[in-house]
């Protein structure tokens, strides 16, 4: 018998290349996603030392940050964006790297492109220049989001210094409530453990919700893991994985898939693993839930009130609920219900996949952004944008008064044209509700659910999905 | 490739107090349409720092006593956020050579030893001794000894931890990893052979 292991132990030994002088472990990374923002400066530091990619053929690339939504002939109005496309094309030319480039129908927000291709597989390492990178640990993958330097170190070498992670079990058991989704479930995990509570962990979610989860709900889990401050997060491949993966472009086909379902399935954690530290979460329990502060752990659910800062049991916590209160311009103690909103944003690597706008067309249809406010659905990726077209959603959303515009990054970041202005407040999909996030320096972000964000839309105001939707009696 | 060897770093400091001090606040996410790191000094803590029309905000940073300080303080969970290397170069290109805080962000502690910056944590009472001594005296000379995990300042002394392998990898340095990354290289494509989904 051998002893028992977690999905994290098994993939890390597996690309466990040797011990390094420190003590860390230099890790082969087999799949390594690039975009315009985190890796010009790498391929500079590359040039500068004279070294070559060493696996071209596991380095994939897209555009997604600064790519306007509204704009799809180049040059980009802002030649600061330009310069950034025009230099990652030339980093794939010279490199040979493949390059979704928008020409190709393929390109999106990086954490969407790759399991959409299939390049994001189970009992895999993947890292990529942008903290988001966990998302594609729903695949059973072990992800890491990198800086500039190790993204040097990634091409150069397909590997970088690393030190082992603990693992921390998340369970969520039981039965979600009506109108409460995958994002309700993960603002509400870092609401409990707090953002950084997850420091020096992978995070292993699992429990009867994540069993029944599609593959892009627990995308939209795994990809706020950082946000908790855990470095990665996954859950086990099971059959849900291997029937998301079959028949996608990279995916293995014929005889070598079959060996790659049984390898895949190998990697899952034995029962009687060792874990760290083990929670559980009844999803009973789990309300839509809001943030009301400038931390994705300043959360609450839909039906409380903001904090009282004269609550507070400690000096610490009162001053960041000071701070967070005054930046967002909300009155302690006051319900989160009914706060006006300037702006909608669907969209992001969090919640743009196929499914999140189905769910919220299927609300949506028949009714009218409220006046006043700006609503976007933003896709993404290329090819969310044409299921969506398909099934004429893009209509329902145009109908209800929403833009719907092409894939990017969008109003998640403000790195393209779509930003808040003044002190706007954006009922938001995304996944960072930091200060300045949005583009405007006094911007302010309330992030909830899709559902949540288009009842928003359409009252103008913070809003309860099951209320406005009459949600429990679809 | 021959690294500085960083035992400990020697200037004046300055004091950003806060927790949760994340990196858009750092390096506000529209001075990072880049293709270079450098100039991204001068953005650093934007937003915190300036007005919309260019004027100066009451930000240490913005004052004259505490220019040239190559020590930051801060307060818990300094550099939250993104992975992105910008704040950390920030931090490096404006002139810190070394962080002292409650505690570091995981990446952004990862980002900042690969730069060779230091990043030591200290209980917060002992943060604002030295802080008290640098608001008192902005030009007290303050010494992050790295290899001995301590403080020393204007005669005063406090103890900070600079985690085992970041604190191995200054000392001796070794920040950088590619040297030893590259010298692997042979074990590395032995180990991707093992490995079908590499297969080219
Ligand atoms: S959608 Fe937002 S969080 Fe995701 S990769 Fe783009 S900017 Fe980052």
């Amino acid at each position: 018998m051998t002893t028992p292991k977690s999905l994290f132990e098994k993939v890390w030994e597996a690309h466990a290349v040797r011990t390094l002088a420190n003590g860390q472990t230099q890790l082969l990374i087999g799949t390594h996603l690039i975009h315009e923002v985190t890796s010009p400066q790498a391929f500079g530091m590359l040039r500068d030392l004279g070294l070559k990619v060493a696996m071209p053929h596991r380095t994939f690339a897209t555009v997604d940050h600064i790519v306007p939504t509204d704009q799809l002939v180049e040059p980009y109005r802002d030649p600061l964006a330009q310069a950034m496309m025009d230099e990652l094309r030339r980093n794939c030319a010279e490199f040979g790297i493949t390059f979704f480039d928008r020409a190709t129908g393929k390109q999106g927000i990086v954490h969407i492109v790759g399991p959409e291709q299939g390049i994001t597989q189970p009992g895999t390492t993947i890292a990529c220049g942008d903290s988001h990178t966990s998302t594609h640990g729903a695949f059973g993958a072990v992800a890491f989001g990198i800086g500039t330097t190790q993204i040097r170190d990634v091409l150069a070498t397909q590997t970088m210094a690393l030190g082992r992670l603990k693992v921390r079990r998340i369970n969520v058991n039981g039965r979600l409530r009506p109108g409460v989704y995958a994002k309700d479930v993960i603002l509400h995990i870092i609401r409990v453990l707090g953002v950084n509570g997850g420091t020096g962990f992978a995070y292993e979610y699992g429990g009867e919700v994540f069993d029944r989860f599609s593959m892009e709900e627990r995308m939209t889990v795994c990809n706020m893991s950082i946000e908790g401050g855990a470095r990665a997060g996954y859950v086990n491949p099971d059959q849900t994985t291997f029937a998301y993966l079959k028949g996608r472009p990279y995916s293995p086909s014929g005889a070598a898939w079959e060996e790659a379902v049984i390898r895949w399935k190998s990697f899952a954690s034995d029962p009687g693993c060792h874990y760290d530290d083990v929670v559980t979460i009844d999803a009973a329990s789990i309300a839509p839930t809001v943030t009301w502060g400038i931390n994705p752990g300043q959360g609450i659910s839909i039906d409380e009130r903001v904090p009282d800062p004269t609550q507070a049991k400690a000096v610490d916590e009162r001053t960041s609920i000071e701070e967070a209160l005054a930046y967002m311009k909300l009155r302690p103690g006051t319900p989160i219900k009914g706060t006006r909103i300037d702006v909608a944003f669907l969209g992001s690597c969090t919640n743009g996949r196929l499914s999140d706008f189905q769910e919220v067309a299927r609300f949506l249809k028949g009714r009218r952004v409220a006046p006043g406010v700006k609503a976007i659905a933003v896709p993404g990726s290329q090819i969310v944008a044409l299921q969506c077209e398909k099934l004429g959603l893009d209509r329902i959303f145009a109908d209800a008064g929403f833009e719907w515009r092409a894939a990017g990054c969008s109003m998640c970041l403000a790195m393209n044209p779509d930003k808040l202005v003044g002190d706007q407040l954006c009922a938001s999909s995304s996944n960072r509700n930091f200060k300045g996030r949005q583009g405007s320096p006094t911007g302010r972000t309330v992030l909830m659910s899709p559902l949540m964000v288009a009842a928003a839309a359409v009252t103008g105001a913070v809003a309860d999905a099951r209320e406005v939707f009459a949600v429990n009696q679809n | 490739m021959a690294l500085a060897k960083i035992p400990s770093v020697t200037g004046r400091a300055v004091n950003v107090p806060g927790n949760d001090i994340d990196t858009d606040r750092i390096i506000p996410a529209r001075f990072m349409k880049c293709v270079t790191f450098d100039g991204l000094g001068e953005f650093l803590f934007h937003d915190v720092r300036k007005n919309d029309d260019g004027s100066d905000k009451p930000h240490p940073l913005n004052e004259p006593r505490f220019k040239g300080a190559t020590i930051l303080l801060s307060g818990a969970n300094f550099g939250c956020g993104s992975s992105r290397e910008h704040a950390p170069q920030a931090i490096q290109k404006y002139g810190f050579r070394a962080i002292i805080a409650e505690n570091f962000a995981e990446i952004f502690f990862g980002n900042c030893t690969t730069l060779g910056i230091p990043c030591a944590t200290a209980a917060r009472s002992d943060i604002a001794r030295v802080a008290a001594a640098v608001e008192a005296n902005p030009a007290t000379e303050v010494v992050l000894d790295v290899a001995a995990q301590e403080v020393r300042f204007g005669g005063q002394r406090i103890v900070v931890e600079v985690r085992a392998t970041a604190r191995d990898a200054l000392v001796h340095g070794r920040w950088d990893a590619i040297g030893e990354l590259l010298d692997g290289l042979p074990a590395v494509q032995s180990r991707a052979r093992a490995l079908p989904y590499l297969a080219a």
